[in-house]
């Protein structure tokens, strides 16, 4: 019988197998911040081990760090402090670090990919659960614990039970301004935030055939909220393009090799699935969560459900607490929810094609009174190509703060947090309560979605904008 | 890591689905450098409300967490097992774990418990009815036992192995050097490194 993408992934990392034992796989490539680290740094000193493959490790500085004033030292005392660690850990060990101010700095699955060290094949870790991102070019990546980042460091492997594989087959095309990000959430919310547990997920069909390799990053950056540790993509011709030469990347008698490796690189025919479920593209709208899991989501076009409405006891009091958290009433239209705050960034939209989604939009508008739009580059160098795009002059013209690259306003670790009550429209991946900050309240969004949201201040697409009413023409 | 062989104690009855980690640890407590501290940040925003459950004086020294369905979801961060180990934990029994939550437990000692939801709601209206309630965790056994409740549970031998013995991964794995060098050595040459040879 034929295998799976992540079965011949899997068979050719393994290192060790013995009946009864987890495998022993081999990592291609491990990466490091400043978070998830410093214990598995001291685990090495206490026990005397070094980094085993230096050659396969790359730090940043990203959960942490400010996104303004970056040429000046952190306040925080803390926050410092733990970058710092960073940067000694690194110094002693020998690693690689990208620190805040380089120019290769940015969150961690932005970086990668963009260095070109994500490639197919491969097997991509990090003590951080969005590392499934890696596994848009056809690798198997996926998010480890502390304990499992000294592992690899000390021996370049980890012991790992397989999972089991489940199909995400979209079929068709999606319809004008549905975007990747609406893909996934209606991904989540039809398997819930458990659907994937305990499988690697393999998304196909069409319409994931025709996306950009920065919407694929998308979609598999999201694969942990369905509960999949991993989510990959088979590499193609949009793969290989996007990888030619980048700065790691193989070159000359090595590419060919390494192109013709990664076209073995896809599901047999006759390989079978333990589970698939099948999405009708054309089906798609644009989408949004209106719940504290990601999981908790509707078209756009819907409304907020009415707890009742669930048969299951547990899902129903979690849409209870969720509609309380969240201050919205059943039945309240999801277009009828104003915004305080508008963040697009993250490594789920963090990319240059996204900000360059959201700057189309937002060009000759302004975001609405009231409402602050962060625009965050995922790295320095996203950073400075918007720049030479001129992106960062649309957003400011509009009225957006353009920001230093880093994880920002996903995750409330850093000054960009939601004060209790805000509520913000925002393109990254979790709107549990309290992610963005202490009693924030979170819809996720795509881009468009976003940019739209910050024009008109209330849960909306670019379809709702008319231009008569909110863009200035040009040159005025 | 610490063996875990058996553990009883009093439970805390946690009647939330989708408990995520940064519900049980919020990112701002994730800027320590250590393995211990995070006791005060365990369900830190929900302990602000007198009434939750671990804020019950009944609950005080309990070392069983009995949680709703899909616990640990979300961030890869072990800082969560830690904050419920330095709580007090030894273990947490639900219908369902998110993967890299439950990956982490095991790692450290806390024993992560799988028990179909019929039996964690008979277990909640036990340990609601009576505080005092003990929960014996056995995991020789792989069993769970209450007041008329007796409950297998199911855990890979080789995990279980390693908890019994409180054995650390890594000195396991080294033990496989030869194995890893020969395959380190048939790497094909195409495949990246971050440092320059």
């Amino acid at each position: 019988m034929g295998r799976t993408l992540a079965e011949k992934v899997w068979d050719d990392h393994v290192v060790r197998r013995a009946e009864g034992e987890p495998d022993l796989l081999f990592i291609d490539l491990h990466l490091l911040h400043e978070v998830t680290s410093p214990q598995a740094f001291d685990g090495l000193r206490q026990n005397g081990r070094r980094v085993r493959r230096l050659d396969l490790t790359i730090a940043t500085e990203d959960h942490n760090t400010p996104t303004l004033d970056i040429d000046k030292p952190i306040a925080d005392p803390v926050s410092r402090a733990q970058l710092e660690t960073l940067r000694k850990n690194c110094a002693e060990f020998g690693v690689r670090l990208h620190p805040l101010g380089d120019v290769e700095q940015g969150v961690v699955h932005v970086v990668g990919p963009q260095l070109g060290l994500t490639q197919p094949g491969m097997t991509v870790v990090c003590g951080d659960s969005h590392t499934s991102t890696h596994g848009a070019f056809g690798g198997l990546a996926f998010g480890i614990g502390t304990s499992q980042v000294e592992h690899v460091l000390a021996t370049q492997t980890l012991p790992l039970v397989r999972p089991k594989t489940m199909a995400i087959t979209v079929n068709g095309e999606l319809p004008d301004g549905v975007t990747a990000k609406d893909l996934i959430l209606a991904i989540i919310a039809k398997i819930g935030t458990g659907g994937g547990q305990g499988y690697v997920l393999e998304y196909r069909g069409e319409a994931i055939e025709k996306l950009s390799m920065e919407a694929r990053m998308t979609i598999c950056n999201m694969s942990i909220e369905a509960g999949a540790r991993a989510g990959m993509i088979a590499p193609d011709e949009t793969t290989f393009a996007y990888l030619e030469g980048r700065p790691h990347a193989p070159k000359g008698e090595d590419w060919d090799a390494a192109v013709a490796y990664w076209k073995t690189l896809k599901t047999d025919e006759d390989a079978e699935f333990d589970a698939e479920v099948v999405i009708e593209a054309a089906e798609l709208s644009p989408f949004v969560t209106w719940g504290t899991n990601p999981g908790q989501g509707a078209p756009l076009s819907a409304s907020v459900p009415d707890p009742a409405s669930y048969e299951d006891a547990s899902e129903r009091l979690a849409a209870e607490k969720a509609l309380e958290y969240m201050g919205l009433e059943a039945g309240q239209s999801l277009r009828s929810i104003n915004v305080d705050t508008v963040f697009v960034g993250s490594c789920t939209n963090g990319r240059i094609e996204d900000l360059r989604a959201a700057a189309e939009i937002v060009k000759g508008r302004k975001v609405a009174d009231g409402v602050r739009m962060l625009v965050v580059p995922g790295s320095a160098r996203v950073g400075l190509q918007a720049v030479s795009e001129g992106l960062d002059v649309v957003f400011k013209e509009a009225g957006a703060e353009w920001r230093h690259a880093g994880c920002s306003m996903c995750l409330g670790m850093n000054p960009d947090q939601l004060a209790p009550g805000e509520r913000s429209a925002s393109t990254s991946n979790r709107n549990f309560e309290g992610r963005q900050g202490k009693g924030g309240r979170t819809h996720l969004v795509s881009p468009q979605v976003a940019a739209a949201t910050a024009v008109l201040g209330h849960l909306a697409s670019p379809a709702d904008l008319s231009d008569a009413a909110t863009r200035t023409p040009a040159g005025v | 890591m610490e063996a875990f062989t058996k553990h009883t104690g009093r439970a805390v009855p946690l009647r939330r689905s989708n408990v995520d980690t940064d519900q049980i640890i919020p990112a701002h407590w994730l800027k320590k450098v250590t393995r211990d501290g995070f006791e005060d940040g365990l369900f830190e925003a929900w302990r602000k409300d007198e009434s939750f459950v671990l804020n019950r004086p009944e609950r005080e020294g309990a070392t069983v967490l009995v949680a709703g369905p899909d616990f640990g979801t979300g961030s890869s961060r072990e800082h969560a097992v830690w904050a419920l180990q330095n709580y007090g934990f030894k273990a947490v029994i639900s219908s369902r774990f998110a993967d890299i939550f439950r990956g982490n437990s095991l790692k450290n000692g806390l024993l992560t418990v799988v028990l179909e939801q019929k039996v964690v709601d008979v277990l909640w209206e036990l340990v609601e009815r009576d505080p005092q309630a003990e929960i014996t965790v056995d995991l020789e056994n792989r069993e769970v036992r209450a007041e008329g409740i007796s409950a297998p549970f199911e855990l890979d031998e080789n995990s279980r192995w390693r908890l019994l013995n409180g054995l650390d991964d890594i000195s396991i794995t080294l033990r496989s050097e030869d194995d890893i060098a020969a395959y380190e050595a048939k790497r094909p040459s195409y495949k990246p490194r971050t440092l320059q040879a």
